[in-house]
């Protein structure tokens, strides 16, 4: 009768101490669902300012057909680009690279550096493009926080239980995380 | 970091049980000596909950109209827009309403009762003194008091503290009238009873111990939120240059008073500014601490 007891209570704690972890992995997950969607709003907004800036450009410096066309490409490679985080970040890192050049090759045009729509698309883009840089800590925190939590000792069960699957981090090469071999000729 | 920020939640809320023992205090002190510990108890608790309740939903509004705030539009102020809308972002916050107040000392606070109720407001001299980098730790701070539910803390401290202090004014008022007896048939007998001496004493003392508790909340408040606010920038240099600009800025910042002074980044009214003369009781009723000891805790990071 006793012992009857002690296994109800046992029993009664555990569940809680369940149902208190899987909550707290739930709110930890939806958060990094919420951090991703915002990092995906500011892809968005990049992507959806291009075809503007493009036509702007043509104007001034048409014969800069490389450069407008690697910036093409670039936004329809991001359009394409599958659903996980490694292959959005390659995607971005190669539009603002694009981007980029195209920023420097307009230097040279002094009328199109000029022109109004094209200086508030470009406030617009490097507005955009610090934001994404937030998007992108926030995604990191939540999904570093989020990652330690499934991994703790009692959390761990339950994750596994559950199936709580480890998220990735927002970067593009993990091969490019391993510190480059020094050698200095021993 | 993390056993800081959570040391620091283990003192504030230490600091808010200490508030409310000490309103439970006067309360029973109070009725002791109108000769019903029972009511004091019951009118302190009923007086601190409508005190708590109106400030929950107004302190805001109170906190920006008595700073003479306005509501920062979207043209003119673009860079503090979004510069507030980054950060933001980047710490997964709703972004706050922000305001401006046309003073030239650079300053600024944060108010609300939570992150989805919460309001930034910076002065115009904030604006003009300050660089990109040195805002955004400026800004960093701020969000960081939403973020950590300082505004709704510093909010309770203050309804506490001048609950006590109302309570205290009135009961001392009153015994005036009464001379702390109770009996009024055969006062010549009544040698009056040590308790209502114990109880004056107690009523004497609350308010500043009530000023004490806000001011320790506060301080530790602040350090948590510097070092927040640069987990959030992930630039240390911006905000401590930010500090160092108003550590040697001598403007008073008029649009702050006694009651929101705990509120602002910098304590806004003078004294602190001559740390080296604070004498250790001065130092216990500073809101803030010394701007250099704020600086060389963000250089150690």
């Amino acid at each position: 009768m006793n012992s009857l007891l002690v296994v109800i209570i046992v029993v009664a704690v555990v569940g809680i101490a369940v149902v208190i972890v899987y909550n707290q992995l739930v709110r930890r997950r939806i958060e990094v669902d919420n951090a991703w969607s915002q990092i995906d709003v500011q892809l968005k907004r990049r992507l959806d300012l291009i075809p503007n800036l493009v036509e702007t450009v043509k104007g001034y410096a048409n014969h800069e057909k490389a450069a407008l066309e690697a910036v093409i490409a670039a936004r329809s490679a991001s359009l394409a680009a599958g659903a996980t985080p490694h292959e959005q970040a390659a995607a971005d890192n190669a539009l603002s690279g694009a981007l980029r050049q195209l920023f420097a090759l307009s230097e040279a045009y002094p009328d199109l550096k000029a022109n109004a729509s094209f200086v508030s698309l470009q406030e617009e883009l490097s507005n955009t493009e610090s934001r994404i840089a937030y998007a992108r800590q926030f995604y990191g925190d939540s999904v570093a926080a989020y990652n330690t939590a499934i991994q703790k000792f009692p959390n761990v069960i339950v994750a596994r239980a559950f199936g709580f699957a480890e998220r990735e981090f927002f970067e593009a090469e993990p091969a490019a995380a391993t510190p480059p071999t020094v050698n200095f000729g021993s | 970091m993390n056993d800081l920020i959570a040391s620091n939640k283990r003192r504030t809320v230490a600091l808010l049980i200490g508030f409310v023992a000490l309103v439970v205090l006067v309360g029973v002190a109070v009725g002791g000596l109108a000769g019903n510990g029972t009511n004091g108890l019951i009118v302190a608790f009923v007086l601190s909950g409508v005190f708590a309740f109106a400030s929950y939903w107004k302190s805001d509004k109170i906190a920006l109209a008595v700073s003479r705030a306005h509501p920062a539009d979207e043209v003119t102020y673009k860079r503090l827009h979004n510069l507030v809308e980054g950060l933001c972002i980047a710490s997964g916050l709703p972004k706050p309403r922000v305001y401006v107040i046309d003073d030239p000392a650079p300053n600024a606070f944060a108010t609300g009762r939570n992150p989805k109720n919460a309001a930034i407001a910076v002065t115009t001299g904030l604006l003009e003194k300050m660089n990109r980098v040195e805002l955004e730790g400026v800004v960093a701070h701020e969000l960081s008091h939403i973020k950590n539910y300082d505004i709704l803390v510093s909010t309770l401290a203050v309804t506490l503290v001048g609950t006590i202090a109302i309570i205290t004014d009135v009961a001392i008022r009153m015994m005036w009238w009464n001379g702390g007896r109770v009996h009024r048939d055969g006062d010549r007998g009544d040698r009056g009873n040590p308790l209502a001496l114990v109880g004056i004493v107690l009523l004497v003392l609350a308010p500043l111990i009530g000023q004490l508790m806000q001011a320790a909340v506060s301080r530790r408040r602040e350090t948590l939120a510097d070092v927040s606010a640069v987990r959030m920038t992930r630039y240390p240099p911006g905000l401590i240059s930010a500090l160092e600009k108003l550590q040697a800025d001598s403007t008073v910042t008029h649009s702050a008073s006694m009651a929101t002074a705990h509120m602002w980044i910098e304590q806004p009214l003078s004294g602190v500014k001559d740390a080296g003369r604070l004498g250790v009781w001065h130092k216990l009723f500073q809101t803030h601490p010394p701007l250099a000891e704020r600086i060389a805790l963000l250089r150690e990071m």
